[in-house]
């Protein structure tokens, strides 16, 4: 007796396990980035008026809107690397996901290169709450992006054997690993007006 | 039973890092219980030094300062490890972790649980997590001092406390694993024919209990990670402006608010106190019905109580902040949500009542238990109103009535309940029934002391005698005419730690020697007693079993048996 609706919907419920179980996931990703943003509202308030806004003076914007390109850019080709398997064509899918990756990549560079300006300016997460939520919030994100990187490079190349053996799981592999790229995705999208642009 | 299941597998495959969901149960039955004793020999010590202050300890003594006398330094230590091992450790792995684990999927008429690898590493998590925590005593700074709730700015500054924020990474992840795991489970592997009706009580508390799980431990989880900043990166969230320690200014930037770590961290522990009680009333409801043989009375008012119970204990985490000064407005809210979540816990205490009335009831040990749960979980809620309400709590706030209420609740409340619930299943684990006798003998004194530890401390709280202090008291003029209990209490917990000694001698026992039962030795209706016992490894069951009816068709009239099983078919 095998454990049922691995790969297929259970009739009443519509859906397999793993993507109940993902979105179970992303229900706790919610919570925990909305404990986060709670807290940067709590802080806001706490701060003197303005306070928030003059001491975020100093992000990049035009380098934070080109990462905010990137991250949505990778998002579509992360769709398009599912739907490449949905049609049945696993030379695009690689295609996509090398994107996807390589979207990833650049995204993590210009956050390095943010952190060490920061950084080279004698700004740390002890300068004040605003960089201190700053670093916490967008640190966590970029964990967020590390681990996904992680995932899709399985699914790229190593796991990318399963196509052979079971298409249809792997395929819903892809998708899992989607809805949780989009997520971040989101996240970043949440980020990225509250800290640079309020 | 195919092929497959005579697989033949290697010891490390079978019992260490294993993916069935029974075996995983065990080990988080094994490690909870092993943890529970750890918790309680903490309390042990810690109660010597309350009912004789600075005298040196028995025994132990030498662990615990030069001349065997405890110090407060690791008196606080203790208290802040005591409460952190047997909530995050003890109570709600065994709850949880062990109960959920070994019997969601058998009454759900399931082959496993949906992800057995996440499972087996939700498990392994918290064994680090535990192991963490434990090796915090032996490290350079001891452990953590600043109490279960680890309230900044103390534990912001306090030693210790960092390895302790680590350890709790570690106990989130692997509770939010094996919570998402039992929803998957439940929703998508029920056996054909058990539609959400049919669900036995127990999986329903499984099910809140796990959604609470899911969405309120990341708020912790944010929490920690703060406060791992302000402890390892110098940040400020939640050290004010101007923070003053022994005469000198902290060299930090400040603006930040001990109350947002509040805020963070109750809106977890308040849901985690519905995470400790929601399985233990669905142990006891199945125990219940079981041994009354009669339905449980009022299936639908039981279910739709325990998701209203979940919804809102979301909702009244600041009724334990109505001392910070955060407004009569505030305070009004949240005590008005209080009185509302005690609703739904009184329909649920009644049902059980109810349940009883008419029985004609069988006293084995798990109902003796189950039967204690009921006025033992009453006690502790109903000497929770007056802390839920900001006026007699500004009074009541951080004495030992606090500590009573509460330890009703979790000791002869959730832990009878396990305990039950260890009796009850343990001829579905080993094939044996526990001895009886062993049983009783563990049971009478258990109650006897458990109340012997508790109520005193309503007679000290409401003399206003604070929770937390190293002497009990004994700086205080006011706790002068209520002190003389401490010894009472601490005798009573000492001699609660003997009464434990027959259920350890009786898991042993009767492993070897117990009365050999078949798959249905209670005579009872849900799905986990049509299974072998122990069930098949990996897959449960023979053939996929069929559900019928509803959970509990105990002494339906006209029928040759007092009880019909799940899977029998009606006719015609």
């Amino acid at each position: 007796m095998e454990i049922p609706y691995i790969v297929d919907e259970r009739p009443d419920t519509g859906i397999y396990n793993a993507k109940l179980g993902i979105w179970l996931f992303l229900a706790s990703e919610v919570m925990l980035f909305g404990g986060l943003f709670s807290s940067y509202v709590f802080l806001r308030l706490g701060a003197p008026v303005g306070a928030f806004h003059e001491w975020g003076q100093e992000l990049n914007i035009p380098l934070a809107t080109l990462n905010t390109l990137i991250l949505i850019s990778s998002s579509m080709t992360m769709v398009m690397s599912w739907v490449s398997l949905k049609m049945n064509d696993f030379k695009k899918f690689k295609l996509y996901m090398a994107l996807t990756l390589l979207c990833a990549l650049c995204f993590l560079v210009i956050k390095y290169l943010e952190y060490s300006a920061k950084i080279h300016h004698h700004i740390y997460p002890s300068t004040n709450t605003f960089y201190a939520i700053y670093f916490t919030l967008t640190g966590l994100h970029g964990l967020h992006i590390i681990g996904g990187m992680v995932v899709l490079f399985y699914l790229w190349v190593p796991g990318s054997n399963m196509w052979k053996i079971k298409p249809e799981q792997f395929t819903n592999r892809i998708e899992i690993v989607g809805l949780y790229w989009h997520f971040v995705d989101l996240v970043w999208i949440f980020l990225f007006p509250i800290l640079y642009l309020l | 039973m195919n092929a497959h299941s005579h697989r033949e597998e290697s010891f490390f495959r079978k019992y260490i890092w294993s993916t069935d969901h029974k075996i995983i149960g065990l080990q988080y039955g094994l490690t909870a219980l092993l943890f529970l004793s750890v918790g309680f020999f903490l309390m042990m010590v810690m109660r010597w030094q309350l009912a004789y202050p600075e005298t040196p300890i028995p025994f132990v003594g030498s662990f615990f300062g030069e001349d065997g006398i405890l110090l407060p330094e690791i008196y606080n230590s203790l208290g802040a490890m005591h409460g952190t091992i047997m909530i995050f450790l003890g109570v709600v792995p065994l709850a949880v972790g062990a109960f959920g684990n070994y019997l969601v999927p058998l009454q759900i008429g399931a082959p496993d649980m949906a992800f057995p690898k996440l499972n087996a590493a939700s498990y392994w998590s918290y064994f680090i997590g535990g192991v963490i925590m434990m090796g915090s005593f032996f490290s350079e700074e001891g452990a953590a001092r600043s109490g279960w709730t680890s309230y900044p700015p103390l534990a912001d500054i306090e030693v210790g406390q960092t390895i302790w924020l680590i350890g709790m990474v570690f106990l989130i992840t692997s509770s939010l694993l094996g919570s998402m795991n039992i929803i998957t489970t439940i929703v998508q592997l029920r056996a054909p024919g058990l539609t959400w009706r049919r669900l036995p009580f127990f999986v329903w508390t499984q099910l809140v209990t796990s959604f609470l799980l899911v969405l309120a431990f990341p708020p912790l989880e944010a929490a920690a990670v703060l406060q791992l900043m302000d402890r390892v990166a110098g940040t400020s969230f939640f050290l004010p402006s101007g923070l003053v320690i022994s005469g000198e200014a902290l060299a930090v930037s400040g603006g930040g608010s001990p109350l947002l770590w509040q805020h963070l961290f109750w809106f977890l522990a308040h849901p985690e106190v519905y995470v400790l009680i929601l399985p233990a009333m669905g142990i006891v409801s199945e125990v219940i019905a079981n041994n009354t043989r009669k339905p449980l009375w009022g299936y639908n008012s039981l279910v739709f109580s325990v998701i209203f119970l979940g919804f809102m204990s979301f909702v009244v985490w600041a009724h334990h902040m109505f001392l910070t000064g955060m407004g009569t407005a505030m305070s009004s809210f949240f005590q008005i949500t209080t009185m509302i979540i005690s609703i739904p816990s009184v329909i649920i205490l009644s049902a059980l009542f109810i349940s009883l009335w008419g029985a004609s009831i069988r006293f084995n040990t798990p109902m003796l238990f189950a039967l204690a749960f009921l006025p033992m979980f009453g006690i502790g809620g109903l000497t929770g109103l007056p802390l839920g309400i900001a006026a007699s709590d500004i009074y009541l706030h951080d004495t030992y009535y606090v500590i009573g209420h509460f330890h009703y609740v979790v000791a002869p409340g959730t832990i009878f309940a396990l305990f039950a619930g260890i009796y009850y299943w343990y001829p579905k684990i080993t094939g044996r029934r526990m001895n009886e006798r062993l049983g009783q003998l563990h049971f009478w004194p258990s109650l006897l002391f458990m109340n012997g530890v508790f109520m005193p401390m309503f007679i000290q709280g409401l003399a206003g005698v604070s929770r937390r202090l190293w002497d009990g008291g004994l700086e205080y003029a006011h706790a002068a005419g209520v002190l003389q209990w401490n010894e009472f209490m601490s005798i009573s917990a000492w001699l609660l730690g003997i009464s434990q000694i027959p259920f350890i001698i009786n898991i042993f026992f009767s492993l070897k020697r117990g009365e050999k039962v078949d798959r249905n030795p209670w005579e009872a209706t849900t799905l986990e007693w049509v299974a072998p016992s122990p069930p098949l490894p990996h897959i449960n069951f023979e053939t996929l079993p069929e559900v019928h009816r509803e959970a509990y068709e105990y002494s339906v009239p006209g029928r040759n048996r007092d009880f019909t099983p799940q899977t029998e078919p009606k006719k015609g």
